[in-house]
């Protein structure tokens, strides 16, 4: 099971998912995060709490990317646990995903 | 999340198609032998309609896409604007044959390997025509196979300097429904060697709408260093194999290997030149090359789907085509045996006897617990009974009509005699009589050779017919017959029959018999299974087909069967297999001699009569006024001691023949489970198995086919008393 928390942080809505993000998971967390995607002008998402990841979690993250970019919104995603980034690193999608791997420590703030 | 067991349902798709199939081509046969009905051509049409549609549904792309055209042909002739003819016909007959071994792909799972490019594109050419007589929207479906490659290459062109495999992955959407992830087979493959590069290809997530959580839209190009083989590699993703385009590139492979692999890439080849360039799989300069070749040769840019799913592996090295060929085979020999159909019925009978098991072992347990000796004798009486009862019904399960069979038939006749200018007529009799699953499948074989034997050397010509004053046509028949506790399968023609004369003479002539030795027409029949008879000369100047008839009698008694001709010259000739119903468990007669228990077939047992202790000299005796001939099972196998009381003797029936065996004492009864006999028993001829004793002693089950011919070797060769086990 997937839990979303919000938090609103100056002009950023940040958003902060923790448990897995899988195929179990995956199409009601996509839902969550279009809505809140739309609802803000800019979104922030905290993987700190990813503790299970795989391929739907990837396409997860590849389309709200996409879906973002369309919108022309900034999403960013920020904390990627350590199954996040062995995915990522895995698949060589650090770069086209193009968000900071390494979090600066203020970041850690919005995030639950 | 909705998880469909994929496997039994692509299971339960081959069988219908191939239930499908066979109703195709007897409409298809009925067209030709009795003409055009509507009806008929209807049944054609639906068969191919509901194919495609079921095959739609498992995306099986190269399934869909050929019986199309087939389809759309029949279309035009159920419409009326195509007419059925000869020509016509024998093509769809070849277009089912094709669809045909699609499905065995799909059942053996290389449905991604096309079974034979070749042909495939010669059928659709052939259909196409048909077509192209009236309006066409077809010629899409023809277009990638217009240049069908040798699946082996020559290798030619020179190799790329990377040294590193390259592996291009493909995913179908539904991996993720089928609760594969593509990480676990990365990392899998993480552990053979290193993945020196990887690039994710995301070219084919959909626009937000059409995206579908669990479907997987990713494709992956490595760079991968690897001492492993191969097989090695590709045995990772072997759990995935349906599910992906998998293309394996070995280390300095070819340029033409790459130009191929960009062509068969749904991606473009601009984005692929990239992709392999970033990754070092070709250097700039290889990459001009390929591309220039690439443009060089323009090719059609076929379909995506297509292209994923009709692929096929790159082409592997000969040897190791050759291997995965006969894996395939055996596979598919693992694949006959996974459903069986059953009549709901039988398995409701089977259901309430084990409930009714399942309470009569409940009144045991009470009887027993109340120290109740009467009752609990009477309650495992009850037991046994039923026991029995679900043997028969569990049995009765795995029984199929021999129909299964003789379906295949009509074809087989049909196509014989138009290769052969022969006009025969196939007749079936008895394509109901049921037995065992197993036989159906090991039987086919046989069958189809002696089939083919009657067809080719049996039935003359039709002048030859005339000129002996027979019916120009000549007629099979294939009929089969339960006879006490053993199906009878009979396949005779009304041919010339077989030539005593010359079995003789050939006979002699490969020395299988003595000049002197006088022999009954059923012993000189009987030659024509021996291995000195097989292929060459066969009875009649045509040449045989490869397999002997003594490979049709080594098939039949590793079916504990026998077989045997009949045969009247001029006249024709019958060719009868005899089988036991089931190989699993028999109903026995137990007998002892001396210290060892033996087990005859009961279905085969006559009767038992006490043996006269003056009788049995001559090993024949007068029984009610006929001469029986009989042997002793103490002889036989040496057995020591004298028989204590008087002698039974136990009149044993197989097909025509009786005779009888001596044994010391009668026990009775006994449910025998079959056990095989080791390898070191397995020439041994009056033996067909061995089985576990009540008290766990092994005893040996006779084989009576054997005993009785024994007995009549006996009885016949020598009036004076003869040795142990002579025959």
């Amino acid at each position: 099971m997937a839990v979303i928390v919000q938090r609103e942080e100056d002009a950023s809505h940040c958003l902060g998912i923790t448990g897995e993000l899988n195929i179990y998971s995956a199409a009601t967390v996509l839902q969550e995060l279009l809505q809140a995607l739309e609802a803000h002008r800019q979104l922030e998402i905290g993987l700190a709490g990813v503790d299970d990841f795989d391929t739907a979690g990837v396409q997860l993250l590849l389309m709200l990317k996409r879906e973002a970019a369309r919108q022309d919104k900034p999403l960013t995603f920020v904390q990627h646990s350590a199954a996040v980034r062995e995915v990522l690193d895995l698949l060589n999608l650090v770069a086209e995903l193009g968000d900071p791997m390494v979090i600066p420590l203020e970041d850690g703030e919005c995030l639950s | 999340m909705l998880i469909v067991n994929l496997d039994s349902a692509r299971g339960a798709l081959v069988q219908e198609g191939r239930e499908l199939l066979a109703a195709m081509e007897e409409a298809l046969l009925a067209i030709e032998t009795e003409g055009y009905t509507e009806e008929r051509v209807n049944a054609i049409f639906r068969a191919a309609h509901t194919i495609k549609g079921s095959a739609g549904l498992f995306g099986l792309e190269s399934l869909v896409n050929f019986t199309h055209v087939a389809e759309s042909l029949l279309d035009r002739v159920r419409t009326g604007e195509l007419f059925v003819e000869g020509a016509m016909l024998s093509l769809l007959l070849t277009c089912g044959d094709y669809i045909g071994s699609l499905l065995s792909a799909v059942e053996i799972g290389t449905e991604a390997q096309e079974p034979d490019e070749a042909l495939r594109a010669w059928l659709l050419t052939q259909l196409q025509e048909y077509l192209d007589g009236t309006a066409s929207d077809t010629a899409q479906e023809v277009a990638p196979f217009d240049e069908p490659y040798a699946r082996v290459d020559v290798l030619q062109g020179e190799p790329v300097s990377s040294d590193l495999w390259h592996l291009s992955w493909r995913l179908s959407p539904e991996v993720l429904r089928n609760g594969m992830d593509p990480l676990s087979f990365l990392r899998y493959l993480g552990k053979l060697g290193r993945i020196v590069y990887l690039h994710t290809i995301t070219d084919r997530l959909p626009a937000l709408g059409d995206f579908e959580a669990e479907a997987c839209y990713l494709g992956f190009e490595l760079e991968f260093e690897s001492n492993a083989s191969r097989q090695e590699i590709e045995s990772v993703f072997e759990f995935v194999l349906e599910d992906c385009l998998l293309r394996i590139l070995p280390p300095h492979s070819q340029i033409e290997e790459y130009l191929r692999l960009i062509r068969e890439l749904p991606e473009s080849p601009q984005r692929l030149g990239e992709i392999l360039l970033q990754s070092g799989a070709l250097t700039p300069n290889e990459l001009d090359q390929v591309l220039t070749r690439q443009h060089a040769e323009p090719q059609p840019a076929p379909p995506l789907g297509t292209l994923l799913l009709e692929s096929q592996l790159v082409p592997q090295p000969v040897v190791a085509a050759a291997l995965s060929k006969q894996k395939q085979v055996e596979d598919k020999r693992n694949h006959e045996q996974v459903f069986i159909k059953v009549e709901v019925g039988k398995l409701d009978q089977l259901i309430n006897l084990v409930g009714e098991l399942v309470i009569a072992g409940a009144a045991t347990n009470l009887h027993a617990l109340r120290r109740d000796m009467d009752m609990v004798e009477e309650a495992a009486q009850a037991m046994s009974v039923l026991v029995e009862s679900i043997r028969d019904a569990s049995l009765s399960l795995r029984m199929v009509a021999i129909g299964e069979v003789f379906q295949r038939f009509p074809r087989v006749v049909r196509d014989i005699s138009k290769e052969l200018g022969k006009d025969i007529q196939l007749l079936v009799t008895g394509a109901d009589t049921e037995l065992d699953k197993s036989m159906v499948e090991r039987l086919a074989d046989p069958l189809m050779h002696i089939v083919r034997n009657a067809m080719d050397h049996g039935i003359e010509t039709a002048e030859e017919r005339l000129a002996s004053g027979k019916v120009a046509s000549g007629s099979l028949r294939l009929n089969a017959y339960h006879e006490s506790g053993s199906i009878v399968i009979e396949v005779s023609d009304d041919g010339r029959g077989l030539d005593r004369q010359r079995i003789l003479d050939k006979a002699l002539q490969r020395g299988l018999v003595q000049p002197d030795q006088s022999l009954s027409d059923a012993e000189v029949y009987r030659l024509i299974f021996e291995p000195g008879f097989s292929t060459a000369e066969q009875v009649t100047n045509l040449s045989g087909r490869g397999v002997g008839m003594d490979v049709v009698r080594r098939n039949i008694e590793l079916l504990r069967g026998e077989v045997e001709v009949l045969s009247e010259f001029g006249r024709g000739a019958t060719v009868r297999i005899r089988l036991p119903l089931t190989l699993a468990i028999i109903d026995g007669f137990q007998v002892m001699v001396g210290d060892e228990h033996f087990v005859l077939p009961l279905e085969q047992v006559i009767e038992c009569v006490d043996l006269p202790p003056q009788e049995g000299r001559h090993h024949l005796i007068n029984l009610r006024g006929e001469p029986l001939p009989f042997l002793r099972l103490r002889e036989l196998f040496n057995i020591g001691g004298r028989a204590s009381g008087r002698e039974s003797l136990v009149v044993l029936q197989h097909g025509n023949s009786r005779a009888g065996v001596v044994v010391d004492q009668l026990v009775g009864e006994f449910q025998a489970v079959i056990k095989p006999l080791g390898m070191l028993f397995q020439k041994s001829r009056g033996l067909s198995g061995s089985t576990i004793l009540g008290d766990g002693r092994v005893a040996l089950i006779l084989d009576v086919a054997n005993l009785l011919q024994r007995a009549s070797a006996l009885s016949v060769g020598t009036p004076v008393r003869v040795s142990a086990g002579g025959a």
